[in-house]
């Protein structure tokens, strides 16, 4: 099987290479179309800001390779930004255009009343237990106790419910934290950094039949 | 309250653990990559690995390390001690760090903070202070693991360092580190109201009803344990426990 983690500029590939290693999975860390184009898994992680994670792709010409592999059923799995960048437009610094694999806008999370013994700051850094839609592909394997670890201000605000996947709870909303729509799947948290529970989720992803 | 991150904090000595009383007089508790790999299967939610000789020699020779450990531990990592370059963070990463933490260089130049901030982003720029006690609300930045004075308020420059861009900050207290006799809860509390990215606090703890109080108390949002961890007196999951029996919600072990 061949596993594609998408190298855009824009993220930490190391710890994810180690973890689909771990898994038995030697991935191929690539910016190239062609090698989108032959993957069976595409994973697709990313860090910072959304308008320069686009930047990082549209310089790399990977916007339509990308689009394509989705279009071809290939399963995606976008990470952090990566999850971000499937929706359809980011918020965070200016209106931005994302890959509209699942329509959507990436918002700002909300900020914590004063004084609210319950209130999680932004930025939200953190392991966290995860509400779970039992028949989510991919994500819907999550056990109760397999918190997830974020680090996020943002987080993809999808506009058909039907797309949500999990959520959690912050400072009084349910926030999307997974998606999923057909062969597109997007996590905020990161499964390459959230110990046994996280290896079993990509696990699932390089195993499960996705979106056929 | 959204559950506190515990972290185990391993501070290095060329190849060893080390750990010391006010960052000094230091002695060898063990080997790095057994006690990662033990705490990390005891359930601790992050590890931070400082190299405690790093700005003193001007090298970092703490990455084989950290490389070693992110191949099978897959929680966050944070290395300190020796960042001084953008090129010292990309190394960092590469190891397999998901941050850096940044202390003697940023008090050299503040401006790096913001280099090092936009060039990876705020969630993977953590500010190291090591803060000593001047007066009764007033702290000094020391710098190369508490060797030196600087001159520098503590709770002005947490503050400054936010606006620069930093993602977290990492509060040593040097009165207290290593004495295992509590806390400096006013310097947590402090540092707490001065910023309003996560704080860190490490140095003190001696028992699981300091982590408790420091959480409860202070509002930090994560706490950095060595000698609790190193000596054995409470094990991670112990340390979980006694939280979760204050009511304090822990990451529960994943299920099999």
């Amino acid at each position: 099987m061949s596993v594609v983690v998408v190298d855009y500029g824009r993220g930490n590939l190391f710890s994810l290479g180690q973890a689909l290693r771990k898994l038995g999975t030697e991935p191929v860390i690539s910016d190239d179309p062609a090698m989108l184009a032959r993957a069976d898994r595409i994973i697709f992680p990313g860090v910072g800001a959304f308008g320069d994670a686009m930047v990082g792709l549209r310089q790399r010409g990977l916007i339509e390779p990308l689009r394509a592999a989705a279009r071809s059923g290939t399963p995606i799995l976008g990470i952090c930004v990566g999850c971000q960048l499937l929706l359809t437009r980011g918020d965070e610094f200016g209106q931005h255009d994302g890959l509209d694999l699942i329509p959507g806008t990436v918002a700002l999370l909300p900020e914590p009343q004063a004084g609210d013994p319950a209130g999680v700051r932004i930025p939200n850094v953190g392991w966290r237990p995860l509400d779970v839609r039992k028949d989510a592909p991919v994500v819907g394997s999550l056990k109760p106790d397999d918190w997830m670890y974020f680090v996020h201000s943002y987080a993809p605000m999808v506009d058909d419910e039907n797309d949500i996947a999990a959520t959690i709870r912050i400072n009084g909303a349910d926030i999307p934290v997974a998606i999923a729509r057909g062969n597109i799947v997007g996590v905020q948290f990161h499964p390459e950094k959230s110990g046994a529970a996280g290896l079993r989720l990509l696990a699932r992803f390089l195993e499960a039949e996705i979106g056929s | 309250m959204p559950a506190p991150r515990l972290i185990a904090r391993l501070d290095i000595k060329g190849s060893n653990v080390i750990k010391g009383i006010h960052l000094e007089g230091l002695r060898i508790v063990g080997q790095p990559g057994p006690m990662a790999r033990r705490y990390y299967d005891d359930g601790v939610d992050e590890i931070i690995y400082m190299d405690t000789v790093a700005s003193l020699y001007g090298r970092n020779n703490i990455l084989p390390v950290v490389e070693d450990a992110a191949r099978d531990i897959f929680v966050p990592l944070t290395v300190g001690g020796g960042i001084r370059t953008i090129e010292d963070i990309v190394a960092a990463l590469r190891a397999g760090a998901d941050k850096v933490a940044i202390n003697t260089a940023a008090i050299a130049r503040p401006e790096f903070l913001r280099e090092a901030a936009e060039t990876f982003g705020s969630q993977c720029i953590v500010l190291s202070v090591e803060a000593k006690r001047r007066g009764e609300e007033r702290w000094e930045a020391l710098t190369d693991n508490g060797r030196e004075r600087t001159g520098v308020d503590v709770l002005s420059w947490v503050a400054e360092a936010e606006q620069l861009g930093v993602g977290e900050v990492l509060v040593t207290s040097v009165d207290a580190e290593g004495t295992r006799r509590g806390f400096d809860h006013d310097l947590f509390r402090a540092v707490r109201a001065c910023v309003s990215v996560p704080v860190i606090g490490s140095g003190g703890a001696g028992q699981a009803t300091d982590i408790v109080a420091t959480v409860v108390e202070d509002g930090l949002d994560a706490v950095a344990c060595a000698s609790l961890f190193h000596y054995e007196q409470c094990p991670p999951q112990m340390l979980k426990a006694h939280m979760a029996e204050a009511g304090i919600p822990v990451r529960p072990e994943a299920s099999a």
